[in-house]
């Protein structure tokens, strides 16, 4: 048993994959359907996520698998918020006509939180090429799952040919790697990037666009609007958190396993590179009228923000990455299921679908507040303290000018957030007439939003644990 | 009773704003209830005047009844409050002036409560100034006054009459003149409010007694406040902050050329307001000069002597002058108080040039007591004009004429509160003046003969206001008809009473008044 | 253990809000019954713990320290000084007098109150945290239900631009002191937030001035210092009337009041080298605002300038560095707080029933309204620093630390005194006297016993303070005694 503790997630990933095939058939009405599956793969990843907290936890780290893996905190830490995501997901597809009565859905978001798990803690290239196939694979197909939907169908070609181009750029970083220092494992490779020439700036380069496309850091961020509009939006808001914060997990990794010395002379172009990020996606999303996009723009600024922490480059700054990292993906989970429900009632996206909603369902509307004022880093909410970490560790690091810049942005983050909840609480619909318009929330999505809010809020008051955590994973990596 | 005696000011001071309590909780539909009650009880802060007077020992120097509790520690400001011969005259003047003018307001129908209850703060600030102590109390209280009077002005001044402000655009007089009076007279205390924060920071307390001492032993040559690399010295501050001081009493006075807002806010006020405004407040003015300008600034004044008797002959000839050429009753009566007030800062001017010698005793004397008769003459004369534009509901003087014989009482009263204020001999006004000229001749010979001239044109403009009103040929209009003139009433006559028997009583025994002022100038400047 | 004061004063509002929250939108008369239970008890605990803290063992009291995050030095320490104690009374009342003056919101009164109790939360939060990471926490709290208040709740016209001013001005105030609570605690070395511990921290001169000026002037914007006030009068405006006195009664003084803990008090040095910059501005605050405020014709941004003027009195107060001046200025803050929630109170009164604030359209109010009349006659009188009145007792002293330092700038200050006094005895009477419009005869209701209770106990304060300063004085007197130490026993 010991053997199989590392990837027990995994492994129980994999368990509850085939069982949700094998009993899909029995079930043959279609709203036990629906809620068949919903309820078995959201329920499946509790017990998963149960199970894992209970006897998966890692010691001090090991490499495992003949050096495929390691097992250790950074690790354990990512995949158990996949395994979250991927449960706060399934309860969300629930309420998408066209993927609750699919198994083939759920069986995808499973096999793509399969890949996460992998890529979070492979260490070996040939692992985590794997990892990061099995992910985007699945999730190519989610996004273009609705096929009578030519939206859908272009976001998942487009994601799809994007990222294949992609993995072939890292892969092909990966084989110069492989060629250069002779081994594929990611900590036996260290010592030979222990010097700043050429050669390493080229690999890294080809490395980095590879991982900052998974991530969407500018310049390799233009998919990721027209990806999460197109897609089913709980679809987006997997792809937009788990996904990503999958993407981070391997970038930590790789910087503090593979490049630690050269690392350092990298972060400036880093330092540089999470400003643009952050700074485009900020300014563009100040000027979108679709929430998804809106959304999609945003979550490219969050990725400016968390790399503001890998930056930072110090065990403080990893940290505060990882807990920006769960921060947003709840905030950012949260916000892409409201976005779902109300797509899914008025039938749009667009902001002023959210015309009245404080009057509409203001139960929802607080649930939005949250997520929002959250995403713009206000307390008592988890992005708050998330950002405060992650300007803290730039600071410690010296990066008062990076700080500076990611304050500036939040600041345009606040303008665009607030906008929202002017539409949601300000405007009215055009015949005033919201009681007549109410909008029903799903009972298991309700569970989700409710457990999402509590998070954020949890997160953002009583961070001392969670960080605890974060650092736990960071310290693994030092 | 030893209670009574032992806070025998703090009660004189402060019953006033227990009485306004009270009024506040009456209803306000019983006018004739409020009434009575704000007059009955503005008569126990008299009341008890009269028992602080007769308690008062004139020989003892310094300040008596003394009071002093701990108000404001952190600057070290007490509420330190006590009487001497000049501050108890004043009281006296306010505590009676003031149940009088209650009276006189007896006809006031309109928001009466509030009216009350604004002359009851009126006098609690009005005897705060003179009983004050300390230099921040003595603030709190010469600009707390302003607001009840503001509002007197302002809210049950004459409704008629409009002024143009600036290009065509008119507002209200009275409107025009509380925010001018008010303005005027912050404006005025800005430097007063300066002057007394360096105090503050120079000598950390505010205490007069301290302070006279203090800001005396001052080193004039010392540079103390420094502007970059400028410094002042201390002569240069003491100048700056005398004009400062100067400036502030001056308006209250007022001297010219700060009188302007005098006229306006007389015009305007409603009749108490104005008997007060005359009789009480511009005494404020002069008062500071005595208790704080000549103390703290002895030098200085004697330097700024002759300027300042310039400024009080000016007000005394162009005050009569002024008053000569005025159409409207009350504006004569307005300017007869710059031309009268002009006396009492000649006899200031005088003091201060000459100080410690018996001409400035003689000079002081004539003006506290001058302070003292104007207040009586001019709260009767505003009044008499009042009980006239009751009835008549005009104060020019063109409409009046010949209404001796259709009132003849009330003829025989104006005639008689007009010669104290000419000066009669025999009447108070008399040796008020005499006094002063008496002691300003040998010291200020050519302004003192100036103002001499000066006060023939007093005889001029009172006798000039009698002519048209009592004599000449009778304005038809007020003989018959529903114009016609009604005869002054008891209750405007027992107004009237008290300050005729004073203005009688000094003009003939002066000496139970003059006896307190004279020792207690003697005390304060020798 | 003692029973937690702070603390819970800190969490009623938060909790009455989720409260608030959990109620059905239709039960609005519950809602408020609650709302204003959760004010009282605020106020009855600001009120225990005002009178409860000893002025002569001076320090900090009724202290609460929990860690938090140890990792960090991050703790949920609570505690009031001199200075903070008023600070904690005033946003009880202002929080009191708020509910009972919003009885009326009829539009969504349930976020309403949660929104503005979750404000009110983080007020209390930055009175008396001693934690620079509390400190921040409870300060932005405080800021962003401001948005949504302004936005729902405000006057139409202006509010979505006003509300989004404000927020981004405020917000970005926040992160400039932000970045520089940062770097201090990296440069400290001491790997805590603690103020109390920072306060002993020598920090290099050279870093001090460096980094004084982003921190202070990032919390004065939300004190409304010139060049940065102006989102205030625009946000004093367009918000709804509980949530301008909120805002000018309480959240202006918190930009100061951390202006003060943060800027002069950990960085001393910074403070005695930028003290005459900031001392010019807050001279242009006085008189400029003063000078704005005069020729404005709408009643409510009179009052939002005068606010901005009167703001230049409490920086001013700090910059002098002396001890009069800060505690002048400590007074100023409690005096103008309880002052304009009168002000605003009061505009809000008149509007809601002639629906204009023009100056010119509105006359004869004193009529319908005599207890606002009185109020706004009294709140005039404060504000022109009339003796006798609180604002008497705290512009005095303010004036006099300006003497010890530059008597210049006294002498220009000086002239708003007589300017403020011109323009508010106008307003009055335009607004208060005069002849009544015609078409407001008899549609100006009274007003409820709700709001004659707030605006006798804020008239109260304001003439009792004024009359007896010990009420308040020797409480930041012991406050400012700490902040001396600090400073260098000046």
């Amino acid at each position: 048993m010991a053997t199989i503790l590392p990837i027990l997630p995994e492994t129980l990933l994999l368990a509850l994959a085939v069982l949700l095939l094998v009993l899909d058939p029995f079930q043959k009405k279609e709203g036990n359907r629906r809620l068949f599956l919903g309820m078995f793969t959201a329920f499946g990843l509790l017990v998963i996520l149960v199970l894992s907290l209970l006897f998966a936890r890692p010691a001090d780290p090991i490499l495992v698998f003949g050096g495929m893996l390691r097992f250790d905190w950074l690790g354990f830490f990512f995949k158990m918020f996949f395994v979250f995501a991927a449960a706060v997901s399934a309860l969300f597809f629930m309420d998408m006509d066209r993927l609750n009565q699919r198994a083939e859905a759920f069986l995808l978001l499973l096999v793509a939180t399969i890949g996460m798990c992998l890529m979070a803690s492979s260490s070996d290239l040939v692992m985590l090429y794997l990892g990061i196939e099995t992910t985007s694979i699945p999730l190519y197909i989610l996004a273009g799952f609705l096929t009578g939907d030519d939206k859908s169908t272009e976001s998942g070609f487009k994601y799809m040919l994007f990222g294949a181009l992609t993995s072939a750029v890292l892969l092909y970083g990966f084989s110069l790697i492989y060629g250069f220092a002779g081994t594929t494992s990611l900590y036996a490779l260290g010592n030979h990037f222990s010097k700043f020439d050429l050669l390493a700036i080229g690999i890294t380069f080809l490395v980095l666009a590879g991982l900052a496309f998974k991530v969407s850091l500018f310049p390799f961020h233009f998919w990721a609007p027209d990806v999460y509009e197109g897609s089913p939006t709980p679809v987006a808001g997997f792809l937009s958190t788990a996904s990503k914060a999958a993407g981070f997990a391997v970038i930590i990794r790789l910087l503090t396993a593979v490049f630690p010395v050269i690392s350092t002379d990298w972060s400036l172009i880093l330092a540089i590179l999470a400003a643009l990020t952050m700074t485009v996606g900020n300014l563009i999303a100040m000027a979108q009228k679709n929430v998804k996009r809106m959304l999609a723009y945003s979550s490219i600024a969050h990725a400016g923000y968390a790399m503001i922490g890998v930056v930072a480059f110090s065990q403080f700054g990893v940290a505060s990455a990882v807990f920006y990292l769960l921060a947003y993906t709840l905030t950012n989970l949260l916000a892409f299921g409201i976005v779902g429900i109300v797509g899914h009632v008025t039938g749009s996206d667009d902001v002023t679908a959210y015309n009245g909603l404080g009057r509409r369902n203001a139960t929802l509307s607080l649930a939005a507040l949250v997520a929002f004022l959250s995403l713009a880093g206000m307390p008592p909410f988890g992005g708050f303290v998330a950002k405060f970490f992650v300007f803290a560790s730039a600071i410690q690091s010296g990066w008062i000018w990076l700080a500076v810049v990611g304050v500036i942005n939040s600041i345009f983050g606040l303008y665009y957030y607030l906008n929202i909840l002017k539409y949601i609480y300000l405007y009215r619909m055009n015949n005033q007439d919201e009681d007549q318009h109410p909008i029903p929330v799903s009972r298991p999505a309700k569970v989700a939003l409710v457990v999402l809010v509590i998070g954020v809020v949890l997160i953002g008051t009583l961070f001392g644990p969670w960080f605890g955590f974060a650092n736990h994973a960071a310290l693994n990596m030092f | 009773m030893v209670f009574i005696s032992n806070h025998l000011l703090t009660l004189i001071l402060f019953f006033p704003l227990l009485a306004a309590a009270i009024v506040l909780c009456l209803p306000k539909d019983k006018l004739k209830a409020i009434r009575w009650t704000a007059l009955s009880a503005s008569l126990v802060p008299f009341v008890l005047t009269v028992i602080l007077w007769a308690q008062f020992k004139s020989d003892q120097p310094g300040f008596q009844f003394q009071e002093q509790y701990s108000w404001y520690a952190a600057l070290n400001s007490t509420f330190h409050i006590g009487v001497d011969g000049l501050s108890l005259t004043l009281v006296l003047l306010t505590t009676l002036l003031t149940p009088l003018a209650l009276l006189a307001s007896f006809n006031i129908t309109d928001r009466i409560k509030a009216y009350f209850m604004l002359f009851l703060f009126l006098e609690t600030g009005m005897l705060g100034v003179f009983m004050a102590l300390d230099l921040l109390i003595f603030f709190m209280f010469w600009e707390v006054g302003l607001v009840p009077m503001y509002f007197l002005i302002n809210q049950w001044g004459s409704e008629k009459g409009e002024r143009e402000i600036w290009k065509g655009i008119k507002v209200q007089s009275r409107n025009y003149a509380s925010l001018k009076f008010i303005i005027y007279t912050m404006a005025g205390s800005l430097g007063l409010l300066l002057a007394i924060q360096l105090l503050g920071v120079l000598f950390n307390t505010y205490d007069l007694q301290t302070l006279y001492s203090n800001w005396a032993a001052l080193d004039p040559n010392s540079v103390i406040l420094h502007f970059f690399s400028l410094g002042l010295t201390v002569s240069t501050i003491k100048t700056i902050a005398f004009w400062a001081f100067v400036i502030a009493f001056a308006i209250k006075v007022p001297v010219w050329p700060f009188h302007t807002w005098l006229p306006d806010a007389h015009t305007e006020a409603p009749t108490a307001g104005s008997m007060i405004l005359a009789g009480v407040l511009l005494k404020l003015g002069a008062y500071g000069f005595l208790r704080l300008v000549l103390p703290f600034y002895p030098a200085e004044s004697a330097r700024y002597a002759g300027w300042l008797a310039f400024l009080a002959v000016m007000a005394i000839v162009f005050g009569a002058f002024a008053a000569f050429g005025q159409k409207d009753f009350k504006r004569l009566v307005a300017y007869s108080s710059v031309n009268h007030m002009g006396f009492v800062v000649l006899g200031i001017a005088a003091a201060a040039r000459a100080a410690g010698t018996l001409n400035a005793t003689i000079a002081l004397n004539g003006a506290v007591l001058q302070m003292f008769n104007h207040g009586l003459s001019a709260a009767g004369m505003f009044f008499l004009v009042g009980v006239l534009y009751d009835r008549t509901h005009t104060r020019n003087l063109d409409d009046f004429g010949g209404l001796f014989p259709l009132v003849p009482i009330y003829g025989g009263i104006l005639i008689f509160t007009s010669m104290a204020s000419l000066g009669l001999p025999g009447l108070n006004g008399f040796i008020s003046e005499f006094l002063v000229v008496r002691g300003s001749w040998p010291v200020l010979t050519l302004y003192t003969a100036v103002a001499m001239i000066g006060l023939l044109f007093t005889g001029a403009y009172v006798l000039k206001g009698i002519k048209s009103v009592l004599h000449g040929p009778l304005n038809d209009n007020w003989a018959h008809g529903e114009h016609k003139l009604i005869e002054i009433n008891l209750r405007e006559i027992i107004v009237m009473a008290p300050l005729m028997l004073l203005i009688l009583v000094i003009g003939i025994f002066p000496a139970w008044i003059l006896d307190v002022i004279n020792k207690a100038m003697m005390m304060l400047f020798h | 253990m003692q029973f937690p004061f702070l603390s819970v004063i800190v969490f009623i509002p938060m909790v009455a809000a989720l409260a608030v929250l959990t109620l059905k939108p239709e039960q609005k008369k519950t809602i408020r019954v609650t709302a204003l239970t959760a004010a009282l008890l605020a106020l009855a605990l600001s009120i225990w713990v005002y009178f409860g803290y000893d002025k002569v063992a001076a320090g900090y009291q009724f202290v609460e320290k929990y860690n938090w995050m140890p990792m960090l030095g991050i703790s949920l320490h609570f505690g009031v000084d001199g200075l903070s104690a008023p600070l904690v009374l005033l946003t009880g009342i202002v929080m009191v007098t708020g509910v009972m003056i919003s009885w009326g919101i009829d539009d969504r009164p349930r976020e309403f109150f949660a929104f503005l109790f979750i404000l009110a939360s983080g007020v209390f939060g930055v009175f008396v945290s001693l934690d620079l990471f509390m400190l921040f926490f409870f300060y932005e709290i405080a800021v962003f239900p401001m948005f949504l208040l302004i936005v729902i709740w405000g006057w139409i016209k202006t509010r979505e631009y006003a509300a989004m001013k404000l927020t981004l001005y405020l917000f970005i105030g926040s992160v400039v002191s932000l970045v520089g609570a940062l770097v201090m605690f990296w440069t400290s070395g001491a790997q805590t937030f603690d103020m109390l511990v920072l306060e002993t921290v020598k920090f290099t001169p050279g870093f001090q001035i460096t980094w004084f000026l982003p921190v202070f002037l990032g919390f004065a914007i939300l004190g409304g210092i010139f060049p940065f006030h102006n989102w205030s009068p625009d946000g004093h405006v367009a918000a709804p009337t509980a949530v301008s006195m909120f805002h000018a009664g309480v959240l202006m003084k918190l930009g100061a009041f951390a202006a003060l803990r943060v800027g002069i008090m950990l960085l001393p040095e910074g403070a005695k080298f930028w003290a005459p910059l900031i001392m010019g501005l807050a001279l242009v605050n006085i008189v400029y605002g003063a000078f704005i405020a005069s020729v404005q014709t709408d009643f409510k941004y009179v009052i939002g300038f005068s606010s901005v003027s009167h703001m230049g009195l409490v920086m001013m107060g700090f910059a002098t560095l002396k001890p009069e001046g800060l505690m002048g200025a400590g007074v100023q803050m409690f005096s103008h707080g309880i002052m304009t929630a009168l002000f605003f109170a009061a505009v809000g009164m008149v509007y809601d029933r002639a629906h204009t604030r023009d100056i010119p359209k509105l006359g004869g109010m004193i009529k319908p309204l005599p207890l606002v009349g009185i109020g706004v006659i009294i709140g005039s009188l404060v504000s022109m620093g009339m003796p006798g009145f609180s604002g008497f007792i705290a512009e005095f002293p303010i004036f006099m630390g300006i003497w010890k330092t530059q008597w210049v700038v006294a002498v220009i200050a000086a002239i708003s005194i007589v300017v403020t006094a011109s323009y508010v005895l106008l307003v009055v009477r335009r607004v208060f006297f005069g002849k009544m419009p015609e078409e407001f005869e008899g549609h100006i209701p009274p007003i409820n016993w709700l709001d004659k209770i707030a605006l006798v106990l804020l008239m109260a304060l304001m003439i009792g303070i004024g009359l007896f300063p010990a009420l308040i004085v020797p409480w930041v007197q012991s406050g400012v005694q700490h902040v001396l130490t600090l400073l260098g026993g000046a």
